[in-house]
């Protein structure tokens, strides 16, 4: 997988499994820490697992809830590893 | 028994109702007395290999008019329907449980299915792509206090709360349950009742191995309590919340009680092939006594209704025992929605809870030939207008559970 993690891929996971409430819309800069929408850990864990999926990247809970803390933050770590594996 | 004057009684100010016979507690008892049945043909999936093919359904409701779309997919269908009739009981009680403190309100649901479709679902991913497909909500949505702690969670309830499986005694058994906690000060207001909604493949497979569910494959011929051509019951899905109260509180603030629950019993069967009788003549006569009211000053009551013969001349015989032949109307409504487990006795409790406001009491739709004709003066036909002071709901909950709750038309 060479594509970019795009904000819409993420918005499409949030929105098919995980919830979204209606009129909220994210950015690929948007810092607003996932917690402040009301997501807990379980949300965090669903996230990663379906990043997990459609990545292929590796993710264990504690990375989860250390990284994926906001839409910005999920972005750099999945595109970042994702660089990293096409460098080989 | 009776109590000291001036102290607390919980009372019933609020309803919400989310069941075949409609969505809200209006739509409900208009078709209560309209006689129209919310039992046809399963939809929610192909029932054509079962042979159980009808059940009471909801239709039109949809999750996201009542629940935050960050919330849905986290939830059973269940949850969600509890959250909208949750909602309507607190605004017809024209509460607010932000204004309010947090540790004198409390959630205690009924459940007895818990979330199967969700889980049947995430049973599917299991099996057909891997453990690591299974979503993390499978974690909390299939669980039976879900709807008890998401209730809990989203109007921040912190009094003591749970949630009681006792299948269809259940929704009285969570009144009961609330009015021992009113009473004695350990919180001012419960969101009780319940609502179950087992309507998929694996739920209704599991229903299925009680051998009571009837085959007949007309609607209106189907489950006929008391009847008869009575062969069973009909699975449904829904319920009632039912918002009680401590009688103080709500009088203060002006709230208008539809009703106190003034008795409540519980018992459990003998193991089957023991020589003592069943609970429920006995739970009857203890919810009476617990309510400090003789058989005669009981107006209406509304019976278990579950349509296996066997069962249905138990529950007639008790009441008989209990009340005298024909000595006291009675009916079964539930033969509009079919039994709705969890959420069959709470839907039952409201719609004692408005009959007594009203001065009706609702008709037992479908039933023409009573068997217990001689010990029953079963309500058939129209609804019968007339003054009412109480109610006395029974349900038998499957594997022995047995129920009563009396109810007073506040003054």
């Amino acid at each position: 997988m060479t594509a970019e993690f795009t904000i819409g891929d993420l918005e499409e996971i949030m929105n098919s499994t995980i919830g979204m409430d209606e009129g909220v819309q994210f950015t690929a800069d948007d810092d607003i820490p996932f917690t402040d929408r009301g997501y807990d850990s379980l949300a965090m864990i669903e996230l990663a697992s379906q990043l997990e999926q459609r990545t292929g990247i590796r993710i264990p809970d504690d990375v989860a809830l250390e990284r994926l803390t906001s839409p910005r933050r999920t972005l750099e770590f999945i595109n970042s590893h994702l660089a990293a594996a096409e460098r080989g | 028994m009776s109590r000291p004057a001036g102290t607390p009684e919980a009372v019933i100010t609020g309803i919400g109702v989310v069941a075949p016979t409609g969505i809200g507690a209006a739509a409900h008892w208009q078709a209560v007395l309209d006689g129209k049945s919310g039992i046809d043909r399963i939809s929610r999936f192909d029932p054509s290999s079962y042979p159980v093919q009808l059940a009471g359904e909801i239709t039109g409701f949809s999750a996201k008019d009542h629940v935050p779309g960050r919330l849905i997919p986290q939830m059973d269908l269940w949850t969600h329907m509890s959250l909208a009739a949750a909602q309507e009981a607190l605004d017809d009680a024209g509460l607010v449980p932000a204004e309010l403190t947090d540790y004198q309100m409390s959630v205690v649901t009924a459940s007895s299915s818990g979330g199967t479709e969700f889980g049947q679902r995430e049973m599917v991913r299991l099996y057909q792509e891997g453990p690591s497909r299974v979503g993390a909500y499978q974690s909390i949505a299939w669980f039976y206090a879900a709807t008890t702690g998401q209730l809990s969670i989203r109007h921040g309830m912190r009094g003591p709360s749970g949630v009681i499986c006792t299948e269809q005694a259940g929704g009285l058994d969570s009144l009961g349950h609330a009015r021992r906690l009113i009473r004695g000060g350990g919180t001012g207001l419960v969101l009780g009742g319940g609502l179950d909604a087992s309507m998929c493949p694996y739920a209704l497979t599991a229903q299925l191995t009680s051998r009571k569910l009837s085959v007949v494959d007309d609607p209106a011929r189907a489950y006929l309590p008391f009847d008869e051509a009575a062969s069973g019951y009909l699975p449904g899905e829904g319920g009632a919340i039912v918002l009680a109260e401590n009688s103080q509180a709500a009088a203060a603030r002006g709230a208008r009680p539809y009703a106190v629950i003034a008795g409540y019993a519980a018992g459990f069967d003998p193991p089957p092939g023991s020589p003592r009788p069943p609970a429920l003549r006995r739970v009857i006569e203890a919810a009476l006594a617990d309510a400090g009211l003789e058989s005669s000053d009981i107006d209406v009551v509304f019976a278990d209704g579950s349509g296996v013969p066997a069962e249905d001349r138990a529950e007639a015989q008790a009441l008989c025992q209990v009340f005298g032949p024909r000595a006291v109307p009675v009916t079964v409504p539930k033969t509009l929605t079919g039994r709705l487990y969890g959420g069959g006795s709470a839907l039952d409790a409201a719609t004692a809870a408005l009959a007594l406001r009203h001065g009706v009491i609702p008709q037992t739709s479908g039933v023409t030939r009573p068997v217990t004709a001689d010990q029953l003066d079963l309500v058939l036909g129209a609804p019968r207008t007339r003054q009412l002071t109480s109610a006395l709901v029974v349900s038998r909950g499957y594997g022995g559970f047995a129920s009563a709750l009396v109810l007073r038309r506040a003054a």
